[in-house]
């Protein structure tokens, strides 16, 4: 059923979007950006958002772990344990666990 | 946390899995009539022969071709500067990863230097093999000759020879000052190893070296490319995997992907040597020049100097633990090479070093690092062997300093649901304790080991195993036969495993699966065959396939019954309606007769993550003292593979792998002159084991169900290489008394370890500390 978007307004609170506030786990060799903190809880919905809140607070992260719109060439990236083929374009979860791993593949 | 998806779906039992049908292609390979890439020829096919280098390293002054084109009947000569300009381009190889087209393409033919010996440097087409070879030899190539450096070591020297002077070291993103052979530096931190250690009872710490090894398939590498007049090119080859082939071809010769065709013919072993492109793109450079098929094919020497080992590695590892067995503390640093060009196996090696256990505290420090040897390549576990030969040493050492039963050391520390890894990750289900278990229960580890000179080892090891996408297709005939297209190269039988996926979803027998290997035209995009993904991954598809198909077979029971298709139900493959009932194959036959739509379907599928697989090995051996050669005696492969679809064929892998890791341990390596010249590039000096060397592997498949998997498949090809190294090395330190820390553990290594005894328990402790 669709529904007119105006009455819709009036009768229903406005959605609000939850921003996920998934932790962030800092490559060792990167450490010295975040002056040693090795786990950063920041605010995105994706991996790419993240990347962008975490060069705002600490600048010259995104040149290390980006490649323009990609990951940096033999990065990867596990999201909640999982290693994901969607790169930056992965999306997180409230909690989710983020790391920045080399990438493998198999014989 | 994890959120791999729970697809598993418990079934308490299965038709078609677990059970030993007959392999599909069975008959063709028995008989001989199984396609090889050797066995294609075309009308006018022309035969290519490739120049290389004698040097280890070299600049290359000239290449002079004007006499090896007089030669009659020679079609084409193609160099390095036959290669479109490929400078700072990378290509995105999509789950492969991004590759440097330069580095690709220079290794395939060399550009301005040549940077190990058997780096190709022109190759040559002529109306036969011999013709190609006479004319190779008559083009003329000046070399300036450089030093060369071959143990990663030396490579990291400040004086070194640079093998690429405008490489500087990548840190995670940083850029070194200086040019350096180190490509890339890792590390990995998790907890305090300052305070773990403070914690320990024991603390050992030893250094370890490998050499590097060949995956030794029994197939060269071999190739028929034809660039026709349509401006397609169409490429026949022993290849893992035919998109990638594609894809990387079509990057070097900077042509659409489209225009390219890959045949993958019937493949005689890669063990991950066979996905990066040698002679593919070489041989299309050929017939776009002489207008005629061009069929490539190594000879044995070209494939051990031409093509990737394993990365030679030194490591330095340290572990504490307290009086009880719980480890506290560890830390590696490994150095493996990677090789003529940067992209080593150094990233999962770091990943794996304490990849068994439960550690609070480590540190890992890695390093890729260039040298002058063929660029390595995967070799089945990339990585893990060497880290596992220097963990499990150390851990059994451990465990033998504080009296405790190695493999109860083990289960005291082993990794499980919930335990973080050292490079961040958590496990999800794994099945390591299971393994353990199953190794102390085994009749292997109950019998007694009696006699001189005897003992017995054991060890652990780990891979990821991968998932990535992976396509099929298939049609029904009116026999009800299954024609099943996929497009995972096969290699290790995974036609008839995923044959059999596609058959338990349907309820019908695997021998009416009739499965094929699709070229790059007739199938969706397939990842390669690697990674232990394909009966994971590619049966995923199968089974989502077979989802289709029984869906469409419902709703033409019920065209059949004139009913709606929601009141069929289906049970083991018999669709039924109140009280009337059709079998698949009774359904698949009145499709015809009733003039319904013939059945047909596809499937893709990425599933992402790892699913993570454990083994342990348990090996019995006898040295000669007076010679120093070691007997196995008597050896036990235990694998996770979480559900074994074809038993004979996990327990195959299980095997092939132990033997291939029995191989490393006893006698594998690449032998190097003071030139940096390979000596041992033949079957003959290259010792790999017969079946003589020995004795039959026993095997126990443990099943402890992937989440991620339907019918919980987890892989099994690369896990079984890892642990047979350090299995052997324990059961040598028990049967001698003396800790090899070096492989490998040839004869003469052994002999004169053993010589040298008087140096309590070990050739090259580094250090331990008892408090």
């Amino acid at each position: 059923m669709v529904r007119n978007p105006v009455v819709r307004d009036l009768r229903e609170p406005k959605h609000i979007p939850v921003i996920p506030v998934p932790t962030v786990f800092i490559p060792a060799q990167m450490r010295n950006l975040t002056r040693g903190v090795a786990q950063v809880v920041v605010a995105g919905d994706t991996v790419a958002a993240v990347v962008d809140e975490l060069e705002a607070q600490f600048p010259g992260i995104r040149q290390r772990l980006c490649h323009g719109d990609s990951l940096a060439p033999g990065l990867q990236v596990s999201v909640d344990s999982t290693v994901t083929l969607r790169g930056l374009r992965s999306k997180l979860q409230p909690g989710s666990e983020v790391h920045f791993l080399p990438a493998f593949g198999g014989g | 946390m994890t959120t791999q998806n729970e697809l598993y779906l418990g079934k308490p039992s299965y038709s078609v899995l677990g059970r030993r049908p007959v392999r599909h292609d069975g008959a063709d390979k028995v008989t001989g009539k199984a396609l090889y890439t050797a066995d294609v020829n075309l009308p006018n096919m022309a035969h290519g022969k490739i120049v290389r280098s004698p040097h280890a390293h070299a600049r290359i002054k000239s290449i002079v071709v004007s006499e090896a084109l007089k030669v009659p009947g020679v079609f084409a000569v193609v160099t390095g500067k036959d290669w479109p300009d490929l400078k700072d381009k990378v290509a995105v190889m999509g789950e492969a990863g991004t590759v440097n087209l330069m580095h690709l393409g220079a290794n395939c033919l060399a550009i301005d230097k040549v940077l190990y010996k058997g780096h190709a440097v022109a190759a040559v087409a002529a109306v036969n093999a011999h013709v190609a070879e006479e004319a190779a030899r008559r083009i003329r190539v000046d070399y300036q000759v450089l030093p060369s450096v071959t143990w990663v070591l030396d490579a990291m020297k400040d004086d070194a020879p640079l093998l690429h002077p405008d490489l500087h070291t990548d840190s995670m993103g940083k850029k070194a000052d200086k040019p350096s052979n180190v490509a890339v530096h890792l590390q990995f931190e998790k907890g305090n190893i300052a305070d773990g250690f403070k914690l320990a009872d024991l603390v050992v710490e030893r250094e370890f070296r490998t050499a590097s090894v060949h995956q030794g398939y029994i197939e060269p590498h071999a190739v028929v490319a034809m660039w026709n007049e349509d401006n397609r090119l169409k490429i026949w080859t022993a290849t893992q995997g035919a998109f990638n082939c594609r894809q990387q071809t079509a990057e070097l010769l900077q042509i659409s992907i489209s225009q390219v065709l890959v045949v993958p013919c019937e493949i005689g072993g890669g063990f991950g040597g066979k996905i990066a492109v040698y002679l593919e793109p070489v041989a299309a450079l050929l017939s776009r020049q002489c207008g005629r098929p061009v069929k490539m094919v190594m000879q044995r020497n070209e494939v051990f100097e031409g093509t990737g080992p394993t990365p030679g590695s030194f490591i330095r590892l340290k572990l504490g633990a307290k009086n009880d067995g719980t480890l506290v503390a560890g830390e590696a640093w490994l150095a493996y090479d990677c090789g003529a060009f940067p992209g080593g196996m150094i990233g999962p090696g770091c990943m794996c070093v304490f990849s068994c256990y439960d550690l609070p505290n480590a540190r890992v420090n890695g390093y890729d690092v260039l040298n002058n040897k063929p660029k390595t390549q995967a070799y089945r576990a990339p990585g893990s062997t060497q880290a596992a030969f220097a963990c499990e040493q150390i851990v059994d050492e451990l465990a033998l300093k504080l009296g405790i039963d190695p493999i109860e050391f083990r289960l005291r520390n082993a990794a499980k649901e919930g335990t973080r890894r050292v490079d961040g990750p958590v496990y999800p289900r794994v099945g390591l304790v299971e393994c353990l278990r199953a190794a102390q229960n085994s009749d292997h580890w109950k019998s007694p080991l009696t006699g001189k000179n005897r003992g017995r080892g054991v060890a652990s090891g780990f891979w990821f195993n991968i998932g990535g996408a992976s396509s099929c297709s298939a049609s029904v005939n009116d026999d009800g036969i299954v024609n099943l297209v996929e497009g995972s190269t096969d290699i290790g039988g995974t036609r008839t495993s995923i044959a059999m996926q596609l058959a338990e979803t349907l309820g019908i027998s695997a021998e009416d699966v009739r499965p094929q290997v699709g070229d790059t035209d007739s199938v969706g995009y397939t990842f390669l065959t690697g990674g232990s993904r394909v009966t994971f991954a590619t049966g995923l598809a199968a089974y989502k396939l077979g989802l289709d198909l029984q869906e469409q077979m419902k709703q033409r029971a019920a065209a059949i019954w004139e009913c709606d298709p929601a009141a069929v139900q289906v049970l083991n493959g018999v669709y039924n309606h109140l009280g009337r009932s059709l079998t698949f194959k009774q359904i698949a036959a009145k499709i015809a007769e009733h003039k319904l739509d013939p059945v047909m379907g596809q499937a893709s599928v990425t599933p992402e993550g790892s699913t993570n697989s454990f083994g342990v090995h348990i090996a019995d051996v006898q040295v000669d003292p007076e010679t120093g050669k070691t007997t196995i005696l008597r050896y036990t492969a235990i694998q996770d593979a979480g559900k074994a679809v074809h038993p004979s064929y996990v327990e195959g892998q299980m095997q092939g792998g132990a033997v291939q890791g029995i191989g490393w341990a006893l006698n594998e390596e690449y032998f190097f002159d003071a030139k940096d010249q390979m000596r041992n590039a033949s079957f003959l000096d290259y010792r790999m084991p017969t079946c003589l060397d020995v004795p039959m592997i026993e095997t126990i498949i443990v099943e402890v169900p992937n989440p991620s998997h339907p019918f919980g498949v987890r892989g099994v090809g690369e896990t079984p290489i890892v642990p047979p190294p350090a299995t052997i090395a324990n059961a040598i330190q028990r049967a001698t008394g003396v800790r090899m820390s070096e492989l490998p553990i040839s004869p003469a290594r052994l002999w004169k370890a053993l010589a040298g005894q008087a140096e309590e328990d070990g050739p090259e402790p580094c250090g331990e500390r008892s408090s």
